[in-house]
Formats: C-alpha cells, sequence, structure tokens
C-alpha cells in the first residue's frame, strides 16, 4: 500500500468518524440554551426537555472528545512535514481552541450534566451558555485552520519552504473562514434540530411523553426551518461564491462541468465519465449554474479542461456526488422544515401523521449532508494541502511507512466500532427512558 | 530569548497537566485496590469526575502550544514517536469511557469492566508517559536530517539507535507510576474519608519508600545514558532549584503524611513531580529534543518559530491561560469536600 494512501485514508476515517458528534453537540448545544431560556422564564415542560438533551449531549460530548484528541495528534504524526512547514502558521488557532474553547468547555460541562440542583436555575442556564459558547468557539478555531488550507491569507513563505504568520489578524479574519463558519456551523443547527424533531416526532407516534414531544417539535421546527434556509441562502451561496472565485477547477469538477461554456445549465443528477470526459444520463437545468453564479444567464464559467490536469482533484466523482448528495439532501430539508414549521400553527402537525413519520425517518440524513459537506471541501481542495502552497503528497510523514499507519487504521476502525455499539445502546437507553422520568442527579 | 519564554511556558503546562491528571491517573490506578464497594468507588470517581475532563485538556492545550511555538519538535517528536502515541490515544479513549460511561447502567456486570478498564488504561498511559520522558532525556536516533522513527523496543539496550522501551526508559516509566500512584493516594487520602482514606494512607509509606529508591536509580542511570545531563545541572546554580524542589517535595509528603496534614501531603507531592519535571526541563536545556548523538539534537532555537509569531501569541496566550485558572479555581473551589461511602448523591 502506498504511504500518502494510508495516511489520507486514517485521517479521513477518524474525521469523518469524529465530526458526526461534534455536529450534534454544536446544535443542540444551541437548542438546549433555547430551552434553558425558555425553562428561565417559568416553561417547566421546556426546561424537562432541556434536561433530557442535556443527557444526550452529553453522550456526544464524550464521544466527541475522544475521538477529536486523535485529530490534534495526527497532525504531528501524520502530516509531520505540513506541521513543520505550517505549524508557525495554524499552531496559533490549534492552541487558541485548546486555551479558550476546551478549557471552557470542561470547566462547565460537568455542572451542565449534574449541577442543576446545587447551582440553581440562573447559574444553570448559564452553565449551558458556557458550554454552547465553547463549541462554537471551538468550532471557530478549527474552520479557521481549515480556511488556511483552503485559502491562505496573513501568512509569508520563507526561502527554505516554511510557512510563517506574518498577520495574526489578517490570518483569524480570513475571509474564507467566515463563510465556512457560518455555513458549518448552520449545518449542525440543521442536524441538532432534525434529531430534535425526530425524536419528538417519535414520542407523538408512540403516543409517549406528549407534551414534552410537542415542545422538541415546537423548537426544532421553527430552528430547523431557519437553519435549513440559512444553510442554502445565504451561508451556501457565499461558500459557492468563494469556491468559484478562488478555486475555480474544484468548482468545475464540483458541478461535473467538463467544458468551458457560456449559459451553463444546473445539473441535478448524472454520472461523471471520467473516460468521455461528459456527464452521463445529464438532468439539467438551462442557463441556472451562470445566473446563480454570476447573477447573468449567459455567463462564462470555466470548465475542467481549460485547466492543466495537475491541477485538477484527484477523485473527480466522488467529488461531484458528495456535493451534489449535500444540496440535494440540503433542499429536501428546506422543503421538509417549512412543511412542518408552517403546520405548527393550531398543532396541525402534531396530527399529519406522515409528517411526523418523515421526521422520525429523516434523522440520519442531515449526518449525511454535514458529512457530504466536509468531503467537499476536503476532496476539493486536493491535489493541494494548502491550496497552491502545498501538495498533499508533500504533507505526510514519511518515516512513518505504510505498515505502521495501516496497523493503527485497523486499531482505530475495531475501536471505533466499539464506540459505535456504545453510543448506539446508550442512547437508544436515554430515549427509551425519555423525558419525565429523568431526575436531574442522573 | 522569545523562544526561551515558550520553552518555560510549556514546560510549565507540561507540569501542571502531570500534577493535576497525575492524581486522576493515580487515583485510576489504585480505584480497584483502595475502593472495593460501589459506594467506595463512587467516592473515588466523585473526587476526579468534575475535574478530571479540564485536567486533561492540559495535555490538549500543550500540544496546540507545542505545534504553535516550536513545529519543528512538535513534527519531529510526534512522528517519530508514531506507534507510542496512538497506542496512548488509544488509552485515553478507554479511560474517558471507563469514568463517563460507568453511570449510564445500572448493572453490576457493566460498572466491573469500565472499572477495570479504567483501572488499566490509567496504568497503561503512566507506564507510556513515563516511558516518554525517559526517551526525551535519553535522547533518540536521528538520521542526519534530524528525523527519527522510534520502534517500540529493539533488545531493551540502550543503543546508539534504541527502542521507546529500553532498560532506562523502562525504570524512568515505573519510577513515574509508582510517584503518580503515591500522587493519586495524597488526593483521595485527602477528599476521601473512612476506608478509602484509611486504604490510601496505609499505601502511601511503601509508595513513597519505593518512590525515593528508584528515584535515586534514575538519577544514577540518567549520568550513566546521558552525561552530559548532569553537566547541564552542575553548569549553573539556579538549575539546582527543580532537584530542590523534588527533595523537597518528597520530605514534606513524609513528614505532613505522618502528621496527617492531608492538604500539605498532597501540595508536597506536587512540589516533588514539578521538581522532577522541572530538573529533566532543565537538564536538557538547550535542547527540546536531545538525539543519542550528543553533538545532533534539536535546540530550542532550530525548533522555534519565527520572533513575530511568538510574540503575538503571547497577547492572547497569557490571558487565555489565566482566564483558564479562574475556571479551575471556581471549579477546585466548589468540588464537594469529605467524600463519605455512606452519601446518598452519586455525583
Amino acid at each position: 500500500m502506498d504511504a500518502l494512501l494510508a495516511h489520507r485514508l486514517q485521517f479521513a476515517f477518524t474525521i469523518t468518524y469524529h465530526y458526526l458528534f461534534p455536529q450534534l453537540t454544536i446544535g443542540l448545544g444551541l437548542l438546549i440554551v433555547v430551552l434553558k431560556t425558555m425553562g428561565l422564564r417559568g416553561d417547566t415542560v421546556a426546561n424537562e426537555a432541556a434536561r433530557f438533551w442535556i443527557k444526550v449531549f452529553g453522550l456526544g460530548f464524550v464521544l466527541g472528545v475522544v475521538t477529536g484528541i486523535p485529530l490534534e495528534f495526527q497532525f504531528g504524526t501524520n502530516w509531520a512535514r505540513f506541521s513543520e512547514a505550517a505549524g508557525g502558521v495554524i499552531g496559533q488557532t490549534l492552541a487558541m481552541e485548546g486555551v479558550f474553547a476546551f478549557f471552557l468547555e470542561s470547566s462547565f460541562l460537568y455542572l451542565l450534566l449534574f449541577g442543576e440542583k446545587r447551582l440553581g436555575p440562573k447559574l444553570h442556564w448559564l452553565s449551558a451558555v458556557m458550554v454552547w459558547l465553547g463549541s462554537w468557539l471551538s468550532g471557530y478555531f478549527i474552520v479557521c485552520t481549515n480556511a488556511f488550507m483552503q485559502h491562505p491569507v496573513g501568512h509569508r513563505v520563507r526561502e527554505d519552504g516554511v510557512i510563517v504568520l506574518e498577520s495574526l489578524g489578517a490570518f483569524l479574519t480570513n475571509p474564507w473562514a467566515f463563510a465556512q463558519y457560518a455555513h458549518t456551523m448552520i449545518g449542525a443547527a440543521v442536524t441538532g434540530a432534525f434529531v430534535m424533531a425526530g425524536i419528538g416526532a417519535f414520542y407523538l407516534l408512540s403516543g409517549r411523553h406528549v407534551p414534552h414531544a410537542k415542545k422538541f417539535l415546537q423548537v426544532a421546527t421553527i430552528t430547523g426551518a431557519l437553519a435549513s434556509l440559512a444553510a442554502a441562502f445565504p451561508t451556501g451561496d457565499i461558500q459557492a461564491k468563494m469556491v468559484v472565485e478562488h478555486q475555480p477547477v474544484t468548482f468545475a469538477a464540483m458541478e461535473g462541468h467538463f467544458e468551458t461554456d457560456e449559459g451553463v445549465g444546473l445539473i441535478l443528477i448524472g454520472q461523471p465519465n471520467m473516460e468521455t470526459m461528459t456527464l452521463d444520463n445529464p438532468v439539467v437545468i438551462p442557463k441556472v449554474l451562470s445566473f446563480m453564479t454570476h447573477q447573468r444567464w449567459d455567463a462564462r464559467i470555466a470548465g475542467l479542461t481549460e485547466f492543466e490536469p495537475e491541477l485538477w482533484p484527484d477523485n473527480i466523482p466522488l467529488l461531484y456526488y458528495a456535493y451534489h448528495v449535500m444540496v440535494g439532501l440540503g433542499t429536501i430539508f428546506i422543503a421538509i422544515m417549512a412543511a412542518a414549521a408552517f403546520l405548527l400553527r393550531g398543532g396541525r402537525l402534531f396530527r399529519a401523521r406522515w409528517l411526523l413519520w418523515t421526521l422520525f425517518l429523516a434523522i440520519p440524513f442531515p449526518f449525511i449532508a454535514n458529512t457530504a459537506g466536509w468531503m467537499t471541501a476536503e476532496l476539493g481542495r486536493q491535489p493541494w494541502l494548502i491550496h497552491n502552497l502545498m501538495r498533499t503528497a508533500d504533507g505526510y510523514s514519511d518515516n512513518v511507512s505504510s505498515g505502521n499507519v495501516l496497523f493503527t487504521l485497523l486499531g482505530f476502525m475495531g475501536l471505533y466500532a466499539l464506540l459505535s455499539l456504545l453510543f448506539v445502546s446508550l442512547a437508544l437507553k436515554i430515549i427509551g427512558r425519555g423525558p419525565s422520568s429523568t431526575s436531574e442527579s442522573g | 530569548m522569545l523562544a526561551d519564554v515558550w520553552y518555560v511556558l510549556l514546560a510549565g503546562m507540561l507540569a501542571v497537566y502531570v500534577i493535576l491528571d497525575g492524581f486522576d491517573l493515580g487515583a485510576g490506578m489504585l480505584h480497584l485496590f483502595v475502593a472495593k464497594t460501589n459506594a467506595e468507588r463512587n467516592v473515588v470517581l466523585r473526587s476526579i469526575g468534575p475535574v478530571w475532563d479540564g485536567n486533561e485538556v492540559w495535555l490538549l492545550a500543550a500540544g496546540g502550544t507545542m505545534i504553535l511555538a516550536f513545529p519543528m519538535l512538535y513534527a519531529r517528536a510526534f512522528s517519530g514517536f508514531y506507534l507510542p502515541l496512538m497506542i496512548v490515544l488509544w488509552f485515553l479513549v478507554f479511560r474517558a469511557l471507563g469514568i463517563e460511561l460507568r453511570h449510564h447502567v445500572d448493572h453490576p456486570l457493566w460498572r466491573q469492566f469500565w472499572d477495570v478498564a479504567f483501572s488499566l488504561s490509567s496504568l497503561l498511559l503512566t507506564i507510556f508517559f513515563g516511558a516518554a520522558l525517559g526517551n526525551v532525556v535519553r535522547g533518540v536516533a536521528m538520521n542526519d536530517a534530524g528525523v527519527f522513527f522510534a520502534p517500540l523496543w529493539t533488545n531493551f539496550r540502550v543503543d546508539p539507535e534504541p527502542g521507546v522501551l529500553d532498560w532506562y526508559t523502562l525504570i524512568v516509566a515505573l519510577n513515574a507510576t509508582v510517584a503518580v500512584a503515591m500522587h493519586g493516594a495524597t488526593w483521595i487520602g485527602w477528599r476521601a474519608t473512612g476506608d478509602v482514606q484509611r486504604r490510601c494512607g496505609a499505601l502511601l509509606s511503601p509508595l513513597w519508600t519505593a518512590t525515593l529508591v528508584l528515584t535515586a536509580v534514575t538519577t544514577v542511570a540518567t549520568y550513566f545514558v546521558q552525561p552530559q545531563m548532569g553537566h547541564n545541572l552542575q553548569s549553573t546554580l539556579t538549575w539546582w532549584l527543580a532537584p530542590g524542589l523534588a527533595v523537597a517535595g518528597l520530605l514534606g509528603l513524609r513528614l505532613f503524611t505522618r502528621r496527617e496534614q492531608r492538604r500539605a501531603a498532597f501540595f508536597s507531592s506536587c512540589a516533588f513531580l514539578v521538581g522532577m519535571l522541572g530538573s529533566a526541563a532543565a537538564a536538557i536545556f538547550p535542547f527540546v529534543l536531545p538525539a543519542r548523538d550528543a553533538t545532533q539534537g534539536l535546540t530550542i532555537a532550530q525548533a522555534a518559530t519565527e520572533p513575530y509569531g511568538l510574540q503575538v501569541a503571547l497577547y492572547w496566550w497569557v490571558p487565555g491561560v489565566l482566564l483558564a485558572i479562574a475556571y479551575f479555581t471556581f471549579n477546585y473551589r466548589n468540588l464537594p469536600k469529605r467524600l463519605s461511602a455512606t452519601d446518598s448523591d452519586l455525583h
């Protein structure tokens, strides 16, 4: 096995698995603050609902922490040449994440989980806010690190190839980071909202915990409708325009757009054929892509063949599918959540069994959409590790052989299989018990 | 100069990590022995439950600080110690699960599994951390480009190309394990009451003697393995502060244990650990990663990033860490005092 492939597979596997949990806790963190705020104003059911979701949050948080630590380590263990070249820049945000976010989260998490009786309502609400703040700060620092890899700013390249920091301000206010951060956090809010709404729908369908279930649906469908919309517009739109501007090759590959043309259509479905450089079985809406990217129906968009093949992402079909899965699911999310939020009026949602079933069965899909979104960002960045500065093939630890990486990759797979079993069985146990029987001390 | 400041800050962070996570690692190792019933095990876990996660964050924050200030060190050391670090990661996972998942299912077998997982992973983690310290002091087998890849073990001799585990690093690992177990015993002894406290007190005396003997053995062995370390320590009088602190801590621990002044005993143990780490940090100076060949090795100046990055990071790092210290002070002040196995509140 090629060492580069082994290093890439391990990082891809561990980060993909990890991000199933933070997207849940980042989203739920926000929703818990909403519920706790309602509780503080005297809504007892909302406070009991918050108590239930804090348990789910706590379980997700543990899994997020234990699968997150390997990622920080892997910058050094598996991507040593990248860390050595760029650590002086990205080390700033990686260290900030530890100092500003992890200390904050870890200090208030236990109080949030177990401190309600001792702290009283106001301080417990504050703990929820602090943990939420910590997780959203953490998100910024890590997205800012990724944004440097997508669109490097605030740096200088020394003659020996080392990339050093020239302006911390420019690095931290990377326009790419703002767009990507907003899109990522909104994506996590979508996940949190779908999970909360889905569990609420499940309880209503099975006729259990009805007052709490209605509270879940009320908070989650409104949040979910707003977040699903915001994921597409404005955040997804801004993000796509940044890709058009700064990574035109990636944009062409994502869209499955092979030949440069004017008045380019939007591809809904189709299979990229890399032999003929065409799209098989295409379903296209004419001229829409040109309009969406440039606000002109006949705007010119560069196709893949306009660029040198060594600048192309190395897995174009996968990138294309990841992007289309994200966009397709995102569109469906808007429809589901808008319908649910609309039917909230007069409580019609609570009687609409077809929609409750839909919400319940939709739970896994935002996880898929968020994963597909990150795959789009990361596959789209290829062949670069840092866009236009360092190739992925030049960044891995060449002193760590593929056999050693395969050993640890298999180890992670076995370990994470165990984690999945534990998470699923414990989450089902929490859901089985439900909100009304929860006592605060657990 | 600026790089030296970061060397001290990084060493300081690691020292804080060792005294904080050290007591919960030590508590983990002793968990099965000092607490027999479920109620007693809850006493041990409640003494560390609210703080262990935050304690571990010092390791993560130190990792972040290392890549920030010394990217070359981060890259070389983490890739060179690839296998032991990955194994450390797996133990970290099990340990976290052991503490956090134990209370999710009310079944004796479930609890027993996680109690053993927590205890074993605490023990093995400490052994690996001790061996890691031994590796840094002993030096690694760098090639001309300054890169290395350490096998887990070779023939257990301190060769020009030794493995991660050799007789020297095993001695350091054993020393660390005994010292951390002692540290954990002082913590539980301070926070708990009843049988748990009594059992910790009974363990302290043999652990103290073992720590004393092993520390002496490690010191002598270090002179054989890395003669220039002793030279570094002798060259400047100020560097004697750290070994002096270690000796004072060890003596204080004995004295305060006899007088049953448990808080002072715990802080003496902290002083001992800080003194030992400080001695190691002073001994390898000006290197951050010494090589087996004394003419090679990665120095602070080589490993550090440019002055701008080091300078600007101080402006946020110092307030950030002060803020963290404020959270920690709040949390430690609110820890339950005098934990008893007869309490009904399990958290």
